[in-house]
C-alpha cells in the first residue's frame, strides 16, 4: 500500500516499484533486522487457518458428511487420492499424505494471500519459507531413500543401469547435479519466483494506474483503464498461478518421495 | 530484473538481494510449518481417516448384513420346499393306507358275507332236514293209521278178490293225494 503511494508523490516521472518495496516496515522491529515482519504474521495466520478449518471438519466424523466437513473431506481427499495416492501408491502412501497434505495447504493459503485485496501479499514473495520448505522436501526423500535402500540409495540415484562406463563418466556427473544440487534449488525458486513476480506485477500495475490517473492529460488519463483492465486479467491469472503452484510443489514432493521409494527400479 | 538486483546490490545494506532469506523469516515458516505438521499427524489425518474407515465399514458391514438376510431367507424358502414335499409324501402315504385299508374291510365284508351266505344256507339245510325229519315221523304214524283204514277197508269189501283190493288200494292213494294236496294249498 506504500509502495503504491511512492510514484505519485512525484508526478513529473514514473519510478516503477523495485524489490525494495517488497520489503514493507516491520509491524515490530527489533535487532539490526527488520523485526516482525507482515509475512511472518501471514505465515502463523496461516498456521491458524489451515488448523482451525480442518479440525473444526473433522471433529463431527459423520458418517454422513454436513457441507463443512464435506468441504474439508473433498480438500483432504484430493491430497490423499489425487497426489499422495496417485503418484506414491501402494500400502504405504498413506504414510507421506500427513507431510503432503500440511505443505499443499500451507502453501496455498500463504499464496492466496496475495490474491485477497486487504493483505495483498503472498508470503513466499520472500524467499526465506520457500527455502525451509523445499529444504524439509529435500531431506525427507533422501531420509527415505535411505531408509528404505540404505547407503546404496545414492549409488542408485545416481548410477542409471545399463549404460556404457565411459557414458556413465557423464551421466552420473550430471545426475549428482540434478539430482541433489539443482533439485531443491529449482523446488524453491520456482514457488518464490513466481510468487515475487505475481506481486510485482500487481504493484506496478497499482502504481502504474495511480501515476496515469494523476496526469493532466485527459488521453493519459482514459489510458488508466486499459491499464486496469490488463491488471485484471494480471490478478485472474496470478490467482490461477498461487493455486497452481500450490499444487506444483506438492507433487513434486510426491514425486521425489515415489523415486526415493522406487530407486531400484528406476 | 537484473538491473533491479544491480543497483539493490549497489544501494548496499539491508539484505535487499531477493535470494537472501530473513533468518527470522526462515525461522518463523519452519516452527510455523512444524506446528502445522504436527497438528495435522495429530489430529486431522487420523480424524479424517477414522471417518473413511467407519463409512466403508459401514457400507460393507450393510452389505453383508444384506447377504446374511440373503442366506436366511433362502433357507427358509429351502425349508418350506422341504417341508411341503414332506407333507405331499405325507399324503400320499396316508391316501396309500387308506387304499389299502378300504380294501381290507371289502375283503373283510366280503369274506363275512360269505360266511353269514354259508350259515343261512346251513341254517336252511338243517330246517329242511328237520322238517324232512318231522315229516317222515308224523308220516310213519299217519302210514301206520292209514294202513290200519286201508286195511279195514280192504277187510270190509272182502279180501278174497285181488284184483279188487289192488283197486281200492289205488283209489285210497288218489284220495291220500288230492287231501295232501288239498293241505298244501
Amino acid at each position: 500500500m506504500i509502495a503504491l503511494a511512492l510514484p505519485a508523490q512525484d508526478s513529473g516521472s514514473f519510478t516503477p516499484p523495485g524489490i525494495d518495496e517488497m520489503h514493507l516496515p516491520a509491524i515490530l522491529p527489533w535487532g539490526a533486522h527488520d523485526g516482525f515482519s507482515k509475512q511472518m504474521l501471514l505465515v502463523i495466520l496461516s498456521v491458524v487457518i489451515i488448523a482451525t478449518f480442518f479440525i473444526l471438519a473433522a471433529r463431527k466424523q459423520q458418517l454422513v458428511p454436513g457441507k463443512l466437513q464435506f468441504a474439508g473431506e473433498m480438500a483432504y481427499g484430493f491430497v490423499r487420492n489425487s497426489i499422495a495416492k496417485d503418484i506414491i501408491g501402494g500400502k504405504d502412501f498413506i504414510k507421506y499424505v500427513p507431510l503432503l497434505f500440511s505443505l499443499f495447504f500451507f502453501i496455498l493459503v500463504n499464496n492466496i494471500y496475495g490474491a485477497i485485496p486487504v493483505i495483498q501479499l503472498p508470503s513466499f514473495s520472500h524467499v526465506g519459507g520457500a527455502y525451509v520448505l523445499a529444504g524439509i522436501v529435500f531431506f525427507t526423500w533422501i531420509a527415505i531413500g535411505v531408509k528404505k535402500n540404505g547407503l546404496k540409495y545414492f549409488k542408485l540415484a545416481t548410477v542409471p543401469s545399463g549404460i556404457p562406463w565411459y557414458i556413465l563418466l557423464i551421466v552420473v556427473p550430471i545426475e549428482i547435479i540434478s539430482n541433489f544440487l539443482v533439485r531443491p534449488v529449482t523446488h524453491s525458486l520456482r514457488l518464490f519466483a513466481t510468487m515475487l513476480a505475481g506481486h510485482l506485477i500487481v504493484m506496478l500495475a497499482g502504481s502504474g494506474i495511480e501515476f496515469l490517473v494523476m496526469q493532466e492529460n485527459v488521453l493519459l488519463k482514459g489510458a488508466s483503464v486499459l491499464v486496469l483492465v490488463g491488471a485484471i486479467a494480471m490478478y485472474m491469472l496470478e490467482a490461477l498461478i498461487m493455486a497452481l503452484q500450490a499444487y506444483v510443489f506438492t507433487l513434486l514432493t510426491a514425486i521425489y518421495i515415489e523415486g526415493a521409494l522406487h530407486a531400484d527400479s528406476h | 530484473m537484473n538491473q533491479l538486483i544491480i543497483s539493490a546490490a549497489t544501494e548496499g545494506e539491508k539484505g535487499t538481494n531477493p535470494l537472501v532469506p530473513n533468518i527470522w523469516e526462515m525461522g518463523v515458516v519452519l516452527v510455523g510449518f512444524a506446528v502445522l505438521l504436527y497438528i495435522v499427524v495429530k489430529f486431522v489425518v487420523p480424524m479424517f481417516e477414522k471417518t473413511f474407515a467407519e463409512r466403508a465399514e459401514a457400507i460393507e458391514g450393510g452389505i453383508a448384513k444384506a447377504e446374511a438376510a440373503q442366506a436366511e431367507a433362502s433357507a427358509a424358502l429351502e425349508e418350506y420346499k422341504q417341508q411341503l414335499t414332506d407333507a405331499r409324501a405325507e399324503a400320499n402315504r396316508i391316501r396309500e393306507e387308506a387304499r389299502a385299508e378300504g380294501a381290507q374291510i371289502l375283503a373283510d365284508l366280503k369274506a363275512k358275507a360269505a360266511a353269514e351266505s354259508a350259515r343261512i344256507t346251513e341254517q336252511a339245510h338243517a330246517a329242511i332236514e328237520s322238517e324232512r325229519q318231522a315229516a317222515v315221523v308224523s308220516l310213519r304214524s299217519e302210514v301206520g293209521t292209514l294202513a290200519t283204514t286201508l286195511a279195514g277197508r280192504i277187510v270190509g269189501e272182502a279180501l278174497t278178490d285181488d284184483e279188487r283190493a289192488a283197486r281200492v288200494v289205488d283209489r285210497f292213494l288218489a284220495d291220500l293225494e288230492t287231501q295232501s294236496a288239498g293241505a298244501a294249498k
